[in-house]
């Protein structure tokens, strides 16, 4: 700063009205002369269009030339660029923040980058604010479409915006480039724009009224927002905080928000109802296990006239059977396998040198579906989903007993233990390691030997031995 | 019951894509659409614009090709033997519903992924038919996020990346384990064979694109994933080394993290309880200090508690400080920018701005505050001019002291 122009500071305030409220040049153009006459900032009433202006008329004095050695004035590239933004901003002490930083800037040169000083602080807020409000436009403008098809030659689109700050003007390049072949305009209170697919054109301030009132397409977006949204994770302070209230108005969407947020409990209880099945914690003995599936009523079967019927054997057995379900006849003796099913695999067991007594025995599913015909009861096999449901309980006898063999018998089981369908004739005949470090076995169920006839029988019967001989010999090797 | 109309069938397979955590929109080459046909930009940062009451943002239409689907993984709700209503969307009508979606600015683009109907390899035909009719048919230079399925054929996981900006296959779970149990139909290696390619394909096409200008772009986002949190018993500190081992074999730009939820219809196999939110969120934190603070995996897992995850009432780089309190307190006038991206309450920024600060002044505690969201936390770890905390970091209740008090936020208070 040169001492002769301090001789020459001019009594009384500098008015200085800016032509748009956004208009950096100009800013500019009238900051540097000012400094270039060593203006202080306190002399200066910066005055934006259709502002106080009146206050400040009996101050308002001709700038004198500088004169030929007025020193340059020294602005950092950095500077300028945040200068640009934040006068943006709709704070109208802008102007003078820009100007205070502009002087002190002559004498420290990076100033800027001393982010601790309150006014480089304040500078660095108000673009911040401004970069937001540009980012908050470009993401919740909605066009509605006014005249013509969708994406047609005719088409129109309208949006009504309502920005904090003057950012009109510093957004429009980007709606250009994102719709260059769409025609489009947007009204806000503080302007508007309009491209016809070639020409941009700025516009007077507009009303909310000359925006259209919706679009057919937003049902579409509306049903889109509501089924898009989580209800188990309701987070509404991390909603507001970045789609704060004040946007909400101009939003089709954002009209369904508290109906969205009143029902996610209910929608949530009922998720989790229809879903996640309240069994609440899986008992950790036997006798506890066979209560509980008395009380089970997580799919249909349960609600059938039945009882319930829980594996039995030894506690530490090393072999596990699995069977489908329960039949008629285990329905009423309360056991597993005391039918024909059971008693057939009672002679192949013995014919494989295999103590059923040692073994622990029970069925994937442990109710009997079936289907009343006159005084009989017919066997039904269970869904996938009932077999995955009944899985819970089958898991919890199966962790109590540890066995270090488990073999499957037909489909239900092997989905029982395995969670998915296979075919029997894929995976019999070898062992499938579970996570426990313990084997499964896959073969076919009984009852499908007692369907059949003849050769097919005898065919099976041999297949279901040779099953269980090399379990016999596995479970040897194992203990 | 009819043939479902477009509004049924949007309603069913948005719902049935609100468990994909991603939407991110970001990452990808600058384009927009001036010379061209068609609609549609993107400037290197992405748009959200909207928010649902889940606290997400709404960047893409995300949607399911389909949720038919032959497969029977047990935490999906469009798995084989779950009992949602199904429904499946023809590549052209996801096409019109992205268009005119985005020519009212409500998206910056389409996330689509789809359940597997008949094969494969017909449903990442399906899906690459959506990108190129979005692509060749209307110019469309927005943003396209193509969730592949690891079990088609490897080209047309190629041609996917073609068209789109990023690709995703998602790992699903944490470890093979849970996966051999949960995910029946999946297979671990080859999840791992096709992130393996698309990484090969990525580091090719930018190679070729040194070489000749015109080479084909391929997945210019990058490629992500996605796993499940709390369906199995893999604990936080599992997880963390699973994805830096992603991170690094696969070079990914992100890793999802989804806490699992409760689904309607889910299978038995589940754990009853879901996990807490916040344990996702605390997962993302400590994602966050692995790729932009400078912290290693193995010192993430120091911030795990016995139990091997991560506390939920702080955030894992709290948790790291109140473990190492001899590393602070950290002189702001003096440390170096790692030492202080360790303070717990700095954020990058503001150690940035710290650094260029102190060339001009010597910082007192009233300018650090002037830097930072909240001095308060941060004051127990730091020297400043006019601040030493003596006793502070040796005191037990630090943690008490510091863990942030329930918050009740009100939607509709005035």
């Amino acid at each position: 700063m040169s001492a002769p122009f301090r001789d020459m500071r001019l009594p009384g305030a500098f008015g200085v009205t800016l032509p748009e409220p956004d208009d950096f040049e100009f800013w500019r153009d009238q900051a540097r002369a000012l400094v270039q006459r060593d203006v202080p900032p306190d002399r200066v009433a910066w005055i934006e269009p259709g502002g106080a202006g009146d206050l400040f008329a009996g101050g308002r004095r001709r700038l004198p030339s500088p004169g030929a050695d007025a020193p340059p004035v020294r602005a950092s590239r950095a500077f300028v660029q945040l200068a640009k933004t934040a006068i943006c901003h709709s704070d109208p002490e802008r102007f003078a923040l820009l100007y205070r930083l502009l002087w002190r800037m002559q004498g420290s040169p990076r100033l800027l980058e001393d982010g601790a000083d309150p006014e480089v602080r304040r500078l660095d807020e108000m673009a911040r604010a401004v970069r937001r409000d540009i980012h908050k436009m470009r993401a919740f403008v909605r066009f509605r479409l006014v005249e013509g098809g969708d994406g047609g030659a005719g088409e129109h689109y309208v949006a009504w915006f309502e920005p904090e700050h003057h950012i009109l003007r510093a957004n429009a390049g980007f709606f250009v480039r994102r719709f260059a072949n769409m025609t489009w305009s947007i009204l806000t209170p503080r302007g508007s724009l309009h491209w016809d697919r070639a020409v941009l054109e700025e516009g007077p301030p507009a009303q909310r009224s000359d925006a259209p009132a919706g679009d057919p397409t937003e049902e579409l977006w509306r049903r889109y927002y509501a089924s898009i949204f989580n209800p188990a994770r309701l987070k509404v302070g991390a909603m507001l905080k970045e789609m704060p209230r004040k946007y909400w108005k101009n939003m089709p969407e954002a009209a369904l928000i508290p109906e969205l947020v009143a029902g996610a409990q209910s929608r949530e209880s009922q998720m989790v109802a229809a879903g996640t099945l309240e069994m609440g914690e899986r008992p950790t003995s036997l006798s506890a296990i066979d209560k509980a599936i008395h009380a089970c009523r997580m799919c249909p079967i349960g609600l059938l006239d039945n009882r319930a019927v829980m594996g039995e054997g030894p506690r530490d057995a090393a072999l596990m059977i699995v069977g489908e379900q329960p039949g008629d006849q285990e329905d009423l003796a309360g056991r597993p396998f005391v039918g024909p099913a059971g008693q057939l695999l009672d002679r192949h067991l013995e014919r494989a040198g295999i103590d059923r007594r040692s073994a622990y025995v029970t069925n994937a599913v442990k109710h009997f579906k079936f289907v009343q015909r006159g005084k009989r009861r017919l066997h039904q096999t269970p869904t996938a989903k009932e077999v995955d449901i009944c899985r819970w309980w089958l898991e919890g006898e199966r962790e109590l007993v540890q066995p270090r063999l488990v073999l499957a018998m037909g489909a239900s089981a092997a989905r029982g233990m395995l969670g998915k369908t296979v075919s029997i004739s894929k995976v019999r005949g070898a062992p499938h390691p579970l996570e426990d470090g313990s084997e499964l076995w896959v073969t076919a169920h009984p009852s499908y030997l007692l369907r059949l006839d003849g050769p097919a029988r005898e065919e099976q019967s041999r297949l279901f031995d040779a099953d269980l001989a090399a379990v016999k010999e596995r479970l040897e090797e194992l203990t | 019951m009819g043939p479902l109309s477009t509004i049924e069938k949007l309603a069913i397979l948005a719902d049935a894509a609100k468990y994909d955590a991603s939407c991110a929109s970001s990452g990808t080459t600058r384009r927009n659409s001036t010379g061209g046909k068609g609609i549609g930009s993107t400037e290197g940062m992405g748009i959200c614009h909207a928010y649902a009451p889940d606290g997400r943002c709404i960047s893409l239409l995300k949607i399911l090709l389909t949720n038919h689907c032959i497969f029977d993984c047990h935490y999906c709700i469009n798995r084989k033997s779950s009992n949602v209503r199904r429904a499946r969307f023809s590549p052209q009508e996801v096409v019109d519903l992205t268009l005119s979606f985005y020519r009212r600015n409500y998206i910056e683009g389409l996330f689509l992924s789809s359940g597997i109907v008949k094969s494969s390899n017909h449903t990442m035909e399906q899906m690459v038919e959506v990108a190129r009719i979005l692509r060749e048919e209307h110019d469309f230079r927005g943003y396209i996020h193509l969730k592949t399925i690891p079990e088609a054929d490897p080209e047309l996981v190629h041609q996917a990346g073609l068209y789109a900006d990023r690709v995703s296959i998602n790992v699903e779970l944490p470890t093979d384990a849970g996966l051999v149990r949960l995910a029946p139909d999946k297979d671990a290696r080859q999840i791992a064979g096709a992130m393996g390619k698309v990484k090969s394909d990525i580091v090719e096409t930018r190679d070729a694109r040194k070489r000749f200008r015109h080479a084909p772009r391929f997945a210019p986002a990058g490629q992500s994933t996605q796993m499940i949190v709390g369906a199995d018993a893999a604990t936080d500190a599992d997880i963390v080394s699973k994805a830096s081992r992603l991170y690094d074999s696969f070079r990914l730009r992100r890793v999802y993290y989804s806490a699992f939820s409760p689904i309607p219809d889910a299978s038995a196999v589940l754990p009853l309880k879901r996990p807490p939110l916040v344990r996702e969120h605390r997962l993302y934190q400590s994602d966050w200090l692995m790729r932009f603070y400078g912290y290693q995996p193995a010192e993430v897992m120091q911030a795990t508690e016995a139990d091997g995850n991560l506390p939920l009432d702080i955030d894992p780089k709290l948790a790291w400080a109140l473990k190492f309190r001899e590393r602070f307190p950290v002189d702001v006038n003096r440390a170096g920018k790692e030492a202080l991206l360790r303070v717990p309450g700095l954020g990058v920024r503001a150690v940035e701005r710290i650094l260029a600060s102190r060339r001009h002044r010597t910082m007192r505690l009233d300018d650090v505050a002037r830097l930072t969201v909240s001095i308060a936390k941060v004051r127990p770890f730091i020297v400043t001019a006019d601040w030493r905390p003596v006793m502070l970091t040796d005191r037990a209740d630090l943690r008490a002291l510091l863990a942030p008090k329930t918050e009740q936020l009100e939607l509709f208070a005035a």
